[in-house]
């Protein structure tokens, strides 16, 4: 078959109608999903959030705050839940980036004397069938109840009172670091605000 | 069906196979295929594209200029995969939150370009469709096949079906870069051997 001859201008000319019809087509595409993908967005980390916070019946999501590590190096959100108006503990959003895969996000739910209840990670970029245990039970029941403020918060190896993953002791060691820069920025939001 | 189109359409999944004979895609191939629901969603998404792409390119092949062609092959190639990232973010949120990462690495899969290059600018858009989906039944069924192997030695499961212990422990080794490797080679020994001795 006999291919197109190329001159400048015609070369010119169709590459850059080409690019054009993408814009448009990308560009109306991107209109009419942004509001549902923003909304897929939050259904996901409001289920998030009810999951590792139990029962509750108002809007974390438009009562959330932004609160910082005392370095002030990290900001992280807060979402409350309440049942009947009264707090009943709160969701953090924390993240570390020392994952063997990177960076690792999770959203852990705290009681409301600061204690962990359980955490869900979100986004992770851990070996399959090693470091993704992180999100499986066997590895998170330890958490729950646990209080970091009083107990050494550590994996084993560390001299900490945590089994980390067999095999996965860097995504352990990077659930925790995640967990516990949640817990320093939320006793530091505390500190300024003592009326809870 | 003719057998010309019969032959276009079944070129992809034996003769040239893109995963175990033509060896194209080894990035996704060796990367996704952790477990073989990877595999598959890969697999699938990939054909999606093919298909997509194949029938634009048949259809403006007429209107290029040579020169120009494979950046405007890429143009239109990228801008598919984003219309199918954005509308699977919107309306198919879990599917997409298990291919997420994979639907942008299919921009750089050479078979889509390969493709576009090889047989959509010379052929008309029927056959054009018949070659994308054969090229990518033939993609999805080499990714899923090593993710099952790799799946089921790394991790004593299939399609995230446990048949072994929780405390027993598998092959890691499949389930990391290296077993990529061995399981690919042994499958294409496998499909090669079966291939010629028909």
């Amino acid at each position: 078959m006999a291919r197109n001859k190329s001159s400048f201008l015609k070369m010119v000319s169709v590459l850059t109608i080409i690019a054009v019809i993408s814009a448009f087509v990308l560009a109306f595409v991107e209109n009419i999903t942004k509001e549902p993908i923003q909304k897929a967005k939050n259904q996901k980390e409001l289920d998030a959030i009810a999951e590792v916070v139990g029962e509750f019946d108002n809007d974390p999501f438009a009562e959330q705050m932004t609160i910082t590590t005392p370095d002030k190096k990290h900001k992280l959100k807060l979402y409350p839940a309440r049942k009947n108006g009264v707090v009943s503990g709160f969701a953090v959003k924390t993240y570390s980036n020392s994952g063997y895969g990177g960076r690792i996000e999770l959203i852990v739910g705290f009681y409301i004397d600061g204690s962990i209840r359980t955490f869900k990670i979100t986004k992770h970029n851990e070996t399959p069938g090693l470091g993704s245990k992180a999100d499986e039970p066997k590895f998170k029941k330890q958490f729950d109840g646990f209080n970091p403020n009083k107990h050494k918060f550590r994996v084993r190896q560390d001299g900490g009172e945590i089994d980390g993953i067999t095999a996965a002791t860097i995504t352990s060691r990077a659930v925790i670091k995640a967990i516990k820069q949640a817990v320093k920025a939320y006793n530091n939001f505390n500190k300024g605000n003592s009326h809870e | 069906m003719n057998k010309t189109s019969l032959e276009n359409l079944t070129r992809g999944i034996i003769k040239e196979n893109p995963t175990f004979v033509m060896l194209l895609g080894m990035c996704p191939t060796l990367g996704v295929t952790t477990s073989a629901l990877n595999g598959l969603g890969m697999g699938l998404a990939t054909l999606f594209v093919l298909i997509l792409s194949n029938i634009a390119i048949s259809t403006v092949k007429n209107i290029i200029p040579e020169k120009v062609r494979i950046p405007s092959y890429i143009v239109i190639i990228a801008s598919f995969v984003t219309v199918v990232d954005l509308l699977m973010a919107a309306y198919l949120p879990i599917l997409h939150s298990a291919l997420g990462i994979f639907i942008p690495l299919i921009v750089v899969n050479c078979i889509i370009l390969g493709r576009a290059e090889a047989f959509a600018s010379k052929n008309n858009v029927w056959q054009s469709i018949l070659d994308a989906v054969g090229m990518g039944l033939g993609f999805t069924i080499g990714l899923t096949s090593l993710g099952i192997v790799r799946e089921i030695l790394g991790n004593g499961s299939i399609f995230n079906y446990s048949f072994i212990s929780e405390d027993a422990n598998p092959i890691l080794l499949f389930i990391m870069p290296p077993g990529a490797f061995l399981a690919l080679a042994g499958l294409i020994v496998l499909f090669n051997k079966l291939r010629k001795a028909q």
